[in-house]
């Protein structure tokens, strides 16, 4: 697809509002449909696209193999960590009312947890399926 | 008219597993699963599951179909017919089609508000999670407060799976490149790891 002008400037101009429909589904999950797990599809598919289009190579000098499988095991760490944490400040584990500057007004705590723990998920499931993308594409490239 | 759109969807969503049974291309065979997805999606969307709608779109019709692509590179673009009759197989998916229909004589009603599914912790979530956590979003509520422990139980398996990947498919990797007949031993130990994962 490497000679293809449409597809290429296509890729090209969509893949920042992917990334930013990415961050919008992470960040407005409090609101509306989405949360921590559809962003990071989203994400990985960003760049799983970028791929197809201008080849692996190109893409992983962006976002090395080695950093992908990095944010698989960093997402799962953020998440445990936030429970962790919040033992630390006299709760249960993930309690996130410890979170809160405010001791009157809980919620506050619960919003500042659900943001943290939903962005482990993002990064443990962009990492995890950007790396499974790489192993397979690099794969039937070594192959052929 | 929602009972049109169902109709419509679950036609070509019938249609489309008939397909996906009969065509060998498995070129074809990919975009229709990514097809199927979508139209479950659809069906989500009618259903009021937007977040599960969501989830589908985006891993069903979006990552596997990259995925299966990139297998397809390493299998081929044609299926095989298979060597045996299809009519042991057709008699096990009836009866245990027939079983589970069976099975959900029953079940209470769909849908229904009497249902025990509505009434054990269901209230409780819908009524007071504005109070207590403070969000609109009572999917996001339950998903990372109420039930924490799952989705961070959830998350170690997306990685777990991740790691059974990379120990299938770079351990064969390192043993081609090696070309000792030891190695390849090692690559069978991983395959069963990855498995389990």
């Amino acid at each position: 697809m490497r000679e293809e002008v449409i597809i290429r400037v296509g890729a090209k101009f969509l893949a920042p509002f992917i990334i930013m429909f990415a961050l919008y589904v992470h960040f407005h999950g409090d609101y509306s449909p989405g949360g921590g797990f559809q962003a990071g599809v989203i994400l990985a598919a960003a760049f799983a696209l970028l791929a197809l289009v201008y080849g692996l190579e190109a893409v992983q000098k962006v976002l090395p193999l080695r950093f992908t499988r990095m944010c698989a095991a960093l997402g799962v760490l953020i998440f445990a960590g936030v429970g962790v944490v919040t033992m630390l400040l006299g709760h249960n584990y993930l309690g996130y009312n410890a979170l809160a500057s405010d001791p009157t007004h809980p919620e506050h705590g619960q919003h500042y947890g659900i943001l943290l723990v939903e962005l482990g998920v993002l990064v443990t499931v962009f990492g995890v399926m950007v790396t499974v993308f790489y192993l397979f594409a690099g794969r039937g490239r070594r192959g052929s | 008219m929602s009972i049109v759109v169902d109709i419509v969807l679950f036609t070509l969503l019938g249609a489309t597993g008939f397909a996906l049974l009969k065509i060998r291309n498995l070129f074809a065979v990919v975009m229709l699963a990514g097809i199927y997805s979508l139209l479950s999606a659809g069906l989500f969307t009618v259903m009021d599951a937007v977040d599960v709608a969501f989830t589908e779109a985006a891993v069903g019709a979006g990552i596997s179909t990259v995925l299966f692509l990139g297998a397809l590179a390493l299998a081929g673009h044609h299926e095989n017919r298979p060597g045996h009759t299809p009519l042991l197989p057709l008699v096990v998916v009836v009866v245990t089609g027939g079983v589970l229909v069976y099975g959900t004589m029953d079940m209470p009603g769909f849908g229904h508000p009497g249902n025990p599914v509505h009434h054990h912790v269901a209230d409780h979530y819908l009524e007071e999670s504005y109070d207590e956590i403070g969000i609109p979003n009572v999917v996001t509520s339950v998903l990372a407060s109420y039930r924490g422990y799952d989705t961070m139980g959830e998350t170690t398996v997306v990685f777990a799976a991740a790691v059974g990947v990379m120990l299938l498919l770079s351990g064969a990797r390192r043993a081609r490149s090696r070309a000792s007949p030891g190695e390849g031993r090692d690559t069978g130990g991983g395959a069963g790891k990855g498995d389990a994962g």
